[in-house]
């Protein structure tokens, strides 16, 4: 987790919105979602998964490194406006983004169910920050070793067959729980909006790489999202195309040996300008 | 005529094959007698017609008679006070449909290479002196924004910065040059020229400010709010066309605009020195005829493609890339199939791409362009076995900017509507030339665009109140 002095971003971040970050000059691009900001501080959470070279790199920054390059925020902002009833899923890393999503919509006077869920206990978090702004909360681990045992969409059944009004259903976390989400809401045709993160370059919309198939056309991840519905996405495509680079990205993570253990810390970075 | 003056003074390049597997620049560049034999060639015409055929009006006699007098700081000097970037231009303008096209030397024989030339002297003159930054002009204290770093944000700053205002350049991406630095690779234009012309703007004492995706970090209106009397909008033709066949979204197809900014911009022919990925295809196919589709075609090739074919729906007569660089390409030895379109891109069922089929076209009657519409010949489809597709077919006007500046003019293809002499907009204050203007078009061009619009701009700030 990391806390980013960024006054420029932090002024205009809204929920839904993500940067792109390059550590050093050498490194790719990557783009991050803003978890919370605070305008007045001038400051913005990130959190990040070590997965790769790129996000291990960063993993090993330490309280007041600098990010070289930091541009944002990036992507449509989420469209928060009073539904009704919102349930609101983030699951692993989701949790974070999904948390600003929580804030916004309580504060827009929805009634907030909310359900977070991960492997395991230790990959949870924001449970205290995600349950401030819910009237519910419901944590699930694949493990049971904290809250219900099994996956976020069973969850998601579970409310939705209890609810007799469910209005918006917004989904945050690896692709294949967004899909489940989403079939899990065709039948009862709830809308579902899930925030889509294909591999991305400028996100800017100048190149395509983050192209994504919503409804049979093609849409630029980056800048006509991240969010689209959630029934209307080609979530197999987003899979293959996430892969894209699977040997390359092992090339990636032989070069550099960094012998690290994944940790979580909070501390400060700042960058220039 | 003696013989040696019918002919262009070639110029010593790379050997094709060993280019083919490099980066290095393939043209090496006059040397000084190479480059005074050719300016030797020229019939000195009192009507100039190539400089009519300049978009910047290069007094192109003055330049090349120093040349001949082998006064190389004065060339270059003569050829600075019309355009700033000639290290640039000399490498990259179609001299062919320009200045060279007009040549009265060319009516019979080869034009004398105006293009060669000015890259000599641009070259002659920073390998040789200091640049030095010209004296600085009593400051306005007017405030200008420019919006992208390409060419045309580059020029205007530099010429609004010699008139005594203070101008601020906001960049999307995290180094500044546009085109010249993502898009044009190294091997046609070393990116150390390019930052060479970056940091003799910034010692005209331009602010470049990286990292700042103008409509997202900030807004034009907040610009013009925060004290920035005159905006100028160079944002370019950044969104890529796809063709919309079936299998465009299959791994391993890539529009030009990813594959030249992985490799150029983020220097991916240098994984994994560098963390950014690139897939380096066996068999490429790219599509298109322009500069663009060749800088695609001879990267994958020096990325180790064993073979690059360049599919193009019309005839090389047609081809809109320089005719240099299509010599280039097919001297590396770049497969090019004309009259040949792509139908679709078939998939391995992995999701990977397979091959892409194409069909043979014919040309019929000329379009609006003037070229002849190339027509489907029926039955015709084959298919070609390639691992990645580089479409390269055309870029447009990213709608990020306009869609998030309100009363800022657009047309039906997304281009902003600027006064041609002026660049002035819809909006008061607010100008814009280059690409984003024209829809893609040249570096040159997209310069002298800039050129008229820092004249505008400096009487609109001298006589307006704010
Ligand atoms: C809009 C958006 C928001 C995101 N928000 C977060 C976040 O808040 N926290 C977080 O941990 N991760 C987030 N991600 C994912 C994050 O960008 C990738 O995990 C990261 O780029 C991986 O880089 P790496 O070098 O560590 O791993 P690699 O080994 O390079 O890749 C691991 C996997 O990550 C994906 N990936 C690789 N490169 C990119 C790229 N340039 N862009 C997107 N995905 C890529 C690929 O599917 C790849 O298989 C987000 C992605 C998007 C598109
Ligand atoms: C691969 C390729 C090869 C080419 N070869 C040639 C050639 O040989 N000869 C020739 O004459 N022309 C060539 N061209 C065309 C030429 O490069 C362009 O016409 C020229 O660069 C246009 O200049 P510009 O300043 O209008 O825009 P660009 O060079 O496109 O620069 C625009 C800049 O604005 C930035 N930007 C975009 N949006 C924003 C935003 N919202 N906020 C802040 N910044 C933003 C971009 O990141 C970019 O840096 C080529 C183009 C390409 C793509
Ligand atoms: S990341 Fe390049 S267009 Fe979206």
């Amino acid at each position: 987790m990391f806390v980013v002095e960024t006054p420029r971003i932090a002024r205009k971040s809204k929920p839904g919105q993500f940067l792109v970050v390059r550590v050093d000059e050498r490194g790719e691009r990557i783009p991050l979602t803003i978890a919370d900001s605070d305008a007045e501080k001038g400051i913005i959470t990130l959190v990040i998964q070590e997965v790769g070279k790129s996000t291990i790199r960063m993993g090993v920054l330490r309280e007041g490194d600098t990010l070289l390059d930091l541009v944002g925020p990036l992507g449509k902002p989420s469209h928060i406006d009073y539904f009704g009833k919102v349930v609101l899923v983030g699951g692993g890393i989701g949790i974070a983004p999904i948390y600003p999503v929580v804030k916004a919509m309580k504060y827009a006077g929805n009634s907030v169910v909310s359900i977070i869920g991960a492997r395991t206990k230790e990959l949870l978090f924001w449970e205290d920050k995600v349950k401030e702004f819910s009237d519910e909360l419901l944590v699930t681990t694949d493990d049971g070793s904290c809250g219900h045992k099994g996956f976020v969409t069973d969850a998601v059944r579970e409310v939705v067959s209890r609810e007799p009004q469910v209005d918006l259903v917004v989904a945050i976390g690896p692709v294949i729980m967004m899909k489940a989400v989403a079939e899990v809401t065709r039948g009862p045709a709830i809308q579902t909006i899930v925030s889509l993160n294909p591999i991305m370059v400028d996100a800017t919309g100048m190149c395509g790489g983050c192209r994504v198939t919503v409804g049979d056309r093609t849409k630029f991840a980056c800048v006509d999202g991240p969010e689209f519905d959630g029934h209307l996405v080609d979530f197999d495509e987003l899979m293959r195309r996430r892969k894209m680079y699977v040997d390359e990205e092992k090339t990636a993570l032989q070069k550099c040996r960094l012998n690290h253990v994944a940790t979580q810390h909070t501390f400060r970075a700042e960058h220039k300008g | 005529m003696e013989e040696w003056k019918k002919h262009k003074q070639p110029m010593r390049r790379q050997d094709p094959h060993v280019r083919a597997r490099n980066f290095d620049e393939v043209a090496l560049g006059y040397t000084e007698e190479e480059a005074v034999q050719e300016a030797e060639r020229c019939l000195a015409c009192k009507k100039s017609p190539c400089v009519e055929a300049c978009p910047v009006e290069i007094d192109i006699l003055g330049f090349i008679e120093l040349v001949q007098q082998r006064d190389f700081l004065g060339a270059a000097r003569k050829i600075k006070e019309k355009n700033a970037l000639p290290a640039i231009c000399g490498r990259v303008c179609p001299q062919e449909d320009q200045c060279e096209e007009l040549c009265v030397l060319g009516k019979k024989f080869e034009p004398v290479s105006i293009g060669r030339l000015e890259r000599f002297v641009a070259d002659w003159e920073a390998a040789n002196t200091e640049t030095l930054a010209p004296e600085r002009p009593a400051p306005t204290g007017k405030r200008v924004a420019v919006v992208g770093s390409g060419p045309a944000g580059l020029t205007v700053a530099a010429d609004l910065a010699n008139l005594g205002h203070s101008v601020t350049i906001f960049e999307a991406f995290h180094k500044a040059g546009g085109v010249l630095v993502y898009g044009i690779p190294e091997f046609r234009l070393p990116k150390a020229i390019v930052q060479r012309e970056v940091e003799f703007v910034k010692s005209l004492g331009v602010e470049l400010r990286l990292n700042y995706l103008v409509g997202r970090t900030i807004t034009v209106d907040e610009l013009l709010a925060q004290g920035y009397q005159a905006v100028f909008i160079a944002v370019g033709a950044g969104l890529p066309y796809f063709m919309n066949i079936p299998g465009e979204n299959y791994n391993g197809v890539y529009s030009a605009n990813e594959f030249l900014t992985r490799s150029n911009l983020m220097k991916a022919y240098r994984f994994p020195e560098y963390d950014t990925p690139i897939k380096r295809g066996k068999r490429v196919a790219v599509v298109g005829g322009g500069n663009v589709a060749m800088d695609s075609a001879r990267t994958a090739l020096r990325l180790g493609a064993e073979h690059v074919y360049n599919v193009y729906r019309r005839s090389r007569q047609e081809m809109p890339a320089r005719e240099e660089e299509i010599e280039n390409a097919i001297e590396e030895g770049i497969d090019i199939r004309f009259l040949t379109n792509p139908t679709r891109i078939l998939g391995d069922g992995k999701g990977w791409v397979l091959a892409i089929e194409c069909i043979k076209m014919r040309l019929g009657e000329p379009d609006q362009s003037g070229r002849r519409r190339p027509v489907p010949i029926e039955g015709s489809e084959h298919t070609i076995d390639v691992d990645v597709v580089i479409m390269a077919i055309g870029n447009g006007a990213n709608p990020l900017l306009p869609s998030t500046t309100p009363g800022l003019e657009t047309n039906k293809w997304g281009n902003i509507v600027a006064d041609e002499d002026t660049g002035k907009t819809s909006m008061e204050g607010v100008y814009a030339g280059g690409d984003i203007v024209t829809g893609a078009a040249t570096v040159i061009s997209a310069m002298g665009a800039a050129r008229r619009s820092a004249r505008a701009i400096h009487d609109y700030l001298m006589t307006s109140r704010k």
